[in-house]
């Protein structure tokens, strides 16, 4: 951004919207929406509350154990995909859809099939990160450059070093974008999913404080989570940036 | 002084020899699909030792037969003989080097040029010291940490040939390999290559489309006809290498070669 040739840093404009939420809070406008500074300094009691913690720490498993099967499962089903003609023209289509299909509407189908607690979550972590994963590998692999895959054979390479040594690392950007879309998602995902069921974790709080008209501390845990989920984005990111320099090379 | 010979073409009937011809190409044909087809009836032999070009037109199928003769394509009828043995697939005694060079752009240099070595289990310590002699012979000492992206297109072309050199393969399948490299350093890559492969004593097929380029590395030189691809005719440029190449460049045998050629390939083009 620039105002009369001056440089503002992106950082300037969160400034100016904490600042209007600070103004409009004070103002009494809405009891939905206390001052920043008083959400800060609810959000530093909350953090470090047993039940906030418990609540954190269940939501990160559930989080942790959906991620690691939607990028095993992902990277599993993009691989098939992309090198396989027959599994494509099956699972192509499906993938398609579930990656684009509002997901939540089927939440309160997962509950009715798995019950109210943490494995329902699990798979909605899954479910809503997993198909976005497999069509970034998919992509990735349908891109790797024929010539390395030629390169490859013709110095001798095994059908598990052409994907181990070759198409892996070839599609290793992609794969990093589709999983870091995937947390996005995820995020998106646990957060509908605790809502939903409101009987778990962070889900039961958010349901507590805003049942209770507690909204310094419903947003004290908006926040927390918006960090997270960025905190999670960012750290794929830079782990993106590693392969960038190739990424950009490749033809 | 010597006049470029042409030789006989061979019949269908001659067998394979692999005292004298590594390589033995017998009644190759090969259609993509059922409508391109690319080539037709090649039968071509290939001398222990010497480089020979496949030179032609665009869509001659000269990179089809090299990728035949590497075992990347399946002819549709015909035989390739290396050693006298008939090719099912690549094989440990052919080395290719790639038009877009092939690198891996993730790995470093050295581990580029030692993944052929890679592929086939040997040693971290022992490939990679292979790989520092070949890159020290191809000229570039000093980049061996270097990733692909770092280097210009004839470096990377130096480390795609020396990958090929590191397998320590009898048969080298050069594909166009200096089309990506810009003119000034492919004369000198040129002249490179020829000094090193009078040491390495490999056996070169290598494809390109530049007349001058063909006259001035072969020693046999088969000339395509567009398709379905056949062989035009095979020309010996009986040049005297121990000139030096600026002379050989100015030699009216080399000459007398390229305009030659460029007769036979102007027709084509018409």
């Amino acid at each position: 951004m620039e105002i009369k040739g001056i440089n503002i840093p992106p950082v300037f404009s969160l400034l100016i919207w904490i600042g209007l939420w600070e103004v409009v809070g004070r103002m009494d406008l809405a009891f939905i929406l206390p001052p920043f500074t008083a959400v800060i300094s609810e959000l530093t009691v909350l953090i470090v509350r047993p039940d906030f913690l418990a609540a954190a720490w269940m939501t990160f498993k559930a989080f942790a154990i959906g991620m690691f099967f939607a990028i095993t499962g992902g990277v599993f089903l993009g691989f098939v995909m992309g090198t396989n003609k027959t599994a494509n023209s099956i699972l192509g289509m499906w993938v398609n859809i579930l990656a684009s299909a509002p997901l939540s509407s089927l939440v309160p189908v997962l509950m009715l099939l798995f019950g109210l607690g943490q494995l329902t979550v699990i798979i909605i972590v899954a479910l809503f990160s997993i198909w976005i994963i497999t069509l970034d590998t998919y992509a990735g692999v349908l891109h790797t450059q024929n010539s390395l895959k030629e390169m490859g054979r013709s110095f001798g390479a095994s059908k598990w070093q052409l994907i181990s040594k070759i198409v892996f690392w070839s599609a290793l950007p992609e794969i990093l974008a589709g999983i870091r879309l995937g947390l996005i998602r995820a995020v998106k995902g646990i957060v509908i999913g605790q809502l939903l069921l409101s009987v778990v974790a962070l889900g039961r709080m958010f349901r507590t404080f805003s049942d209770n008209f507690q909204f310094t501390e419903f947003w004290a845990l908006t926040l927390i989570l918006f960090v997270f989920a960025l905190l999670f984005s960012t750290l794929v990111g830079l782990l993106e940036k590693r392969v960038e320099y190739y990424a950009g090379t490749r033809t | 002084m010597n006049q470029a010979v042409h030789l006989p073409l061979l019949d269908e009937a001659t067998p394979a020899d692999p005292t004298s011809n590594i390589v033995a190409v017998r009644g190759i044909t090969k259609y993509y699909g059922t409508d391109v087809h690319a080539l037709e009836n090649i039968n071509l032999d290939f001398p222990t030792g010497q480089m020979t070009t496949l030179l032609g037109p665009s869509g001659c199928g000269k990179t089809t037969l090299l990728k035949i003769v590497a075992g990347l394509l399946e002819a549709t009828s015909g035989e390739v003989f290396v050693k006298g043995k008939p090719v099912t697939g690549p094989g440990p005694e052919r080395a290719f080097v790639f038009q877009d060079f092939a690198l891996l752009p993730w790995a470093t240099v050295t581990r580029n040029v030692a993944f052929g070595l890679e592929l086939t289990g040997a040693p971290k310590k022992e490939r990679e010291d292979i790989a520092r002699s070949f890159i020290d012979k191809v000229g570039l000492a000093g980049f061996e940490e270097k990733y692909p992206h770092e280097l210009s297109g004839g470096m990377r072309q130096r480390v795609g040939l020396a990958r090929a050199l590191a397998v320590d393969a009898d048969v080298l399948l050069m594909d166009e390999p200096f089309s990506a490299v810009d003119e000034q350093n492919r004369r000198k890559f040129q002249e490179d290559l020829l000094r090193l492969l009078s040491v390495e004593n490999k056996t070169v097929l290598f494809v390109t489309h530049s007349i001058e380029e063909a006259v001035y590395v072969s020693d046999q030189i088969v000339l395509l006809s567009p398709r379905p691809g056949r062989i035009h005719s095979i020309i010996r440029p009986e040049l005297d290498r121990s000139e030096s190449p600026d002379d050989i460049r100015r030699d009216k045998i080399y000459l007398d070669t390229v305009e030659e050629i460029w007769g036979n390939i102007r027709k084509y083009l018409e």
